[in-house]
C-alpha cells in the first residue's frame, strides 16, 4: 500500500546514503593495489597427525593459547564428550561427558585452565580444568539464552562472550554467573563470534546476512558490515585487528575493513558453489584456510583473492577449522569424527 | 532521520485504531496481569492482514517497530526482538516516541539512573555504572536535584497499582535502552572513513613483516615438531624471531610474558618501572573477578595514585581528577583513561629508547637462530620423499636429484647446507 511504500522509499534513502560515503574513500581496485606484490606459491599442507577418539560428528574445536598449551585444543563432538588433545602425541588430556550431546560450539580459556560448551541446551557450560583433586567438573552453567548457543569465547578466566540462536550475544561474568551485557540488534540467528586481539571488541556473524562489530565497555553495535547473499557462518578478525573475514553460506568469503568501513575484498570461485563452515588466517595473515560443506579446506592468497592450496583428507563436512596460536599448524575438524592436524 | 520516524508511526497510529486496529487483551507476565496488550503473533498477523504482505516482510517491519522502541517487550525487555510466538508486548507511550523533537537530555537520562540506583543497589550495569559517574562529574551542580527528582518519581510510583507500575518501569527502559545520549565524549560522532589504498596497503606491510614469522608460509627452526617428532622449537627460549617481535609493536614486547620481564629490568635502570607495574595492574583489574573489583581499585589508589605512594604515576591532572571522581563509583573500566595515557607515556618514550638500548642489543645478539635438523627448503616446496627402496630391488643407480641422500623418514641426520 502507499505507506508500506514509502517506508521502503524512506529506509532505501538512508542506505544509499551510506553508500555513497564509503564510495568516496574507494580510491583504488584490489588489483592495483596489490599490483606489486608477487604470488604465493602453491602451498601444499600434509596431514601429520589424525586425532581419532570421537565417535559421531565434530562440530568444533579451539587451540589453546598459553605458551605452556600451544599443542593444546579442544574439540566438542555431538558423542556427547568434550576432549582435550594433546595433538603432538595425539593423546587425550581429558575427555569430558556432557550432560547434552547436541553440542555446537567449544572454546579454550587463554589462561589455559577452563573450557567452555554449549549448543541446543541454550547453556553454555564452563569447566574447571585444573581442578584439586585432578577431575575436571562443571563450574558454572550459564543459562538465560531463549536459543542455541552457536558459538563461545573467552575475555579472561572471569568472562566469557556467547552467540546464539535467539539473536543476541551476551557478555557474562562467570564467577557470579550472570549476564553482564546484552548485545541485540541482529535480525537473525548469531552464528559465530570473534574477539579482537585486544579484547576491547568482538564481532558476530548472523542469518541476516550481517556482520557487527561490538564495543564491549561501551556495550553497542560500532560497525554493521552487509554484502553476504546468504547466512554468515564463521567470522575471524585479521591478525592485526582492523579486518573482519566472514565465510557465509553463499560460498564466498569477504574482508572488510573496519577503518575504511566497508567489504575490500571477497574470495570466490565460479567452482566452489557450497556453503563456507569455518575459517581460520594464519599468522602472518597472507594465508586464509576456509572449511567448506564439499568436504574440503580451500586456501587463499588473502591479498590477491587467489585459491593456492587445498586439504582434502576429510570424508565429510569440514565443520570447524584453527590455526595455533604460533601459526605453527592448522586442525580441522568433521562430520567424519576425526580431527586433523595440517602443516 | 525524522521523516523514516513518522513513516513509522502512521502504521503504529493505524495498529491502535479502535475499528481496524489489533486486538488487545490481557497479557500476564509472571503474577501479574497487564492490560493492554498483544502477543508477537498478532502484530505480524496483522501486519499481514493490513498491508498484504508476506509473513517474511511483516516480521522484518514489525521488527523494525521494536527496535525503534515503537513496541516494546514485556518479557526480556533488552532484547529488542519480535518474536513471533506468544509473548507479550505493548505500544510506547507518544511521550517516549524516539521521534519527538523531545531529545533525550543528559538530565533526564541521569534521573533515570539515578532512580534505578537508589531503587536497588547494584543493579546498574558496567555501561550504566560508567555513564552515572561521567554524568555526576559533568553536571554535578544539579546533582541535587537530580536525586531529589529521582526520589520524587520513585515515591510518586510506589502510590500506582502494581500493574501501572510494571507497565512505566518497561516503558522507561525501553526508552533509555534505545535512546541513551552518548555521554562518552570520546566516541566520534562522525565516522572518519579511511582511504581503501591505504587499508590494501597496511594488510600488504603487515603481512610483509610477520612473513618470516608465519610458520605455514616459511617453516619454521630446527624443524616443525609435528614433522620432526622434535620439541626443541618449544623449548628454545630466546630465539631470534621471538626478540625481534618485540621490536615490531609495543603491544608484541607487552604480550610475551618474557618481553615484559625484559622492558621492567630495562625500566628499573631507568627509575620508571611503576609504570609498567600500573599497567599491569590496569590489566589485572579489567579482566578479573568482580568480586575483587572494589578491593583491586583501592590497592591500584593506595599504590599508585595517592598523594605520596610509593609507586606514583604521572598521569595529567585532567585524567587524575577524572579517575579519582570515579573512584568513587568502582567498576572494572575505572582505570582505562589512565592506563591509556600510562601506556601511551611508555610507549612515545621508554619503548623506543629501549630498543635502541645495550641491553635489547644484547639480547639479539644472544638470539639463537637454531640449525635446522632436516634438509629442506619451505615446506609447501618440499618435494616428494620416498622411502627408500629395498636393497635387493636395486637393480641401477638411482637418479640423483638430491631427494634421498642419508636422511631416513625420522630425520635423525645432521645436515651440512646453510640456514634459511
Amino acid at each position: 500500500m502507499g505507506e508500506m511504500e514509502e517506508l521502503r522509499k524512506e529506509a532505501d534513502n538512508l542506505k544509499d546514503q551510506i553508500t555513497e560515503a564509503r564510495k568516496v574513500v574507494q580510491d583504488t581496485t584490489l588489483q592495483e593495489a596489490v599490483a606489486g606484490t608477487t604470488l604465493v606459491g602453491r602451498v601444499q599442507l600434509k596431514t601429520r597427525k589424525t586425532l581419532r577418539g570421537h565417535l559421531a560428528k565434530i562440530y568444533a574445536m579451539h587451540w589453546g593459547t598459553d605458551t605452556n598449551c600451544s599443542k593444546l585444543c579442544v574439540s566438542a563432538s555431538q558423542d556427547g564428550k568434550l576432549i582435550v588433545w594433546d595433538t603432538l602425541t595425539t593423546n587425550k588430556v581429558s575427555a569430558i561427558p556432557l550432560k547434552s550431546s547436541w553440542v555446537m560450539t567449544c572454546a579454550y580459556a587463554p589462561s589455559g585452565n577452563m573450557v567452555a560448551c554449549g549448543g541446543l541446551d541454550n547453556m553454555c557450560s564452563i569447566y574447571n580444568l585444573k581442578g584439586k583433586d585432578g577431575n575436571v567438573k562443571v563450574m558454572r552453567e550459564l543459562a538465560a539464552h531463549t536459543g542455541y548457543l552457536s558459538c563461545c569465547r573467552f575475555l579472561s578466566d572471569s568472562e566469557i562472550i556467547t552467540s546464539s540462536g535467539d539473536c543476541t550475544c551476551v557478555l557474562w561474568d562467570i564467577e557470579t554467573g550472570t549476564e553482564k551485557t546484552i548485545f541485540a540488534g541482529h535480525l537473525g540467528d548469531c552464528m559465530s563470534l570473534a574477539v579482537s586481539p585486544d579484547f576491547k571488541m568482538f564481532i558476530s556473524g548472523a542469518c541476516d546476512f550481517t556482520a557487527k562489530l561490538w564495543d564491549i565497555r561501551e556495550a553497542s553495535c560500532r560497525q554493521t558490515f552487509s554484502g553476504h547473499e546468504s547466512d554468515i557462518n564463521a567470522i575471524g578478525f585479521f591478525p592485526n585487528g582492523n579486518a573482519v573475514i566472514t565465510g557465509s553460506d553463499d560460498a564466498t568469503c569477504k574482508l572488510y575493513d573496519l577503518r575504511a568501513d566497508q567489504e575490500l575484498i571477497t574470495y570466490q570461485d565460479s567452482g566452489i558453489m557450497c556453503g563456507v563452515t569455518s575459517l581460520a588466517p594464519s599468522l602472518s595473515g597472507r594465508l586464509l584456510l576456509a572449511g567448506y560443506d564439499d568436504f574440503n579446506v580451500n586456501i587463499w592468497d588473502m591479498l590477491k583473492a587467489e585459491r593456492v592450496g587445498v586439504l582434502a583428507g576429510h570424508d565429510n563436512r569440514v565443520s570447524c577449522i584453527g590455526v595455533s596460536s604460533d601459526g605453527m599448524a592448522c586442525c580441522t575438524g568433521s562430520w567424519d569424527s576425526f580431527l586433523k592436524i595440517w602443516n | 532521520g525524522a521523516s523514516f520516524g513518522t513513516g513509522m508511526e502512521r502504521v503504529i497510529v493505524a495498529m491502535q485504531d479502535p475499528d481496524m486496529g489489533m486486538k488487545m487483551r490481557n497479557q500476564r507476565l509472571l503474577i501479574t496481569v497487564i492490560p493492554h496488550a498483544m502477543t508477537g503473533n498478532d502484530v505480524i498477523e496483522w501486519l499481514i492482514q493490513k498491508y498484504n504482505i508476506t509473513e517474511e516482510e511483516a516480521r522484518h517491519l514489525g521488527g523494525l517497530l521494536v527496535q525503534y522502541g515503537y513496541i516494546y517487550p514485556l518479557r526480556e525487555p533488552r532484547s529488542l526482538l519480535l518474536r513471533s510466538d506468544d509473548s507479550p508486548y505493548r505500544f510506547q507511550t507518544p511521550y517516549f516516541w524516539t521521534s519527538s523533537r523531545w531529545p533525550a537530555t543528559e538530565l533526564d537520562y541521569a534521573i533515570y539512573l539515578a532512580k534505578k540506583n537508589i531503587r536497588k543497589q547494584g543493579e546498574l550495569v558496567d555501561y550504566e555504572k560508567e555513564n552515572y559517574s561521567i554524568l555526576h562529574k559533568r553536571i554535578n551542580h544539579t546533582w541535587d536535584f537530580v536525586v531529589m527528582q529521582a526520589r520524587e518519581q520513585l515515591r510518586a510510583s510506589k502510590q500506582r497499582r502494581k500493574a501501572d507500575r510494571i507497565v512505566l518501569e518497561c516503558q522507561e527502559q525501553a526508552y533509555w535502552l534505545i535512546n541513551k545520549p552518548c555521554v562518552n565524549i570520546r566516541r566520534a560522532l562522525g565516522r572518519n572513513r579511511v582511504k581503501s589504498s591505504i587499508c590494501l596497503e597496511s594488510f600488504m606491510k603487515y603481512s610483509e613483516q610477520y612473513l618470516h614469522h608465519d610458520p605455514i608460509m616459511s617453516g619454521c627452526l630446527p624443524s616443525n615438531p609435528w614433522i620432526s617428532d622434535d620439541t626443541s622449537h618449544w623449548t628454545i627460549n630466546t630465539d631470534m624471531l621471538r626478540v625481534e617481535r618485540w621490536s615490531f609493536s609495543f603491544m608484541e614486547l607487552l604480550n610475551d610474558s618474557m618481553g615484559r620481564r625484559e622492558f621492567m629490568i630495562y625500566l628499573e635502570k631507568e627509575f620508571s618501572a611503576e609504570n609498567l607495574c600500573f599497567w599491569v595492574a590496569c590489566e589485572d583489574l579489567r579482566h578479573g573477578e568482580s568480586s575483587k573489583i572494589i578491593l583491586k581499585v583501592e590497592e591500584v589508589y593506595k599504590n599508585f595514585l595517592a598523594p605520596g605512594a610509593a609507586r606514583w604515576v604521572n598521569i595529567d591532572s585532567k585524567t587524575m581528577e577524572r579517575t579519582l571522581e570515579g573512584i568513587k563509583r568502582p567498576h572494572r573500566f575505572i582505570m582505562d583513561d589512565a592506563q591509556m595515557h600510562i601506556y601511551f607515556l611508555m610507549k612515545k618514550d621508554s619503548y623506543p629508547r629501549y630498543l635502541k638500548s645495550e641491553l635489547y642489543k644484547n639480547m639479539l645478539a644472544k638470539a639463537i637462530v637454531p640449525q635446522e635438523t632436516k634438509k629442506s627448503v619451505f615446506p609447501f616446496m618440499r618435494r616428494q620423499r620416498h622411502s627408500s627402496p629395498s636393497p635387493a630391488m636395486v637393480t641401477q643407480a638411482t637418479e640423483d636429484d638430491g631427494k634421498a641422500k642419508g636422511a631416513g623418514p625420522t630425520g635423525t641426520s645432521s645436515t651440512t647446507n646453510s640456514q634459511i
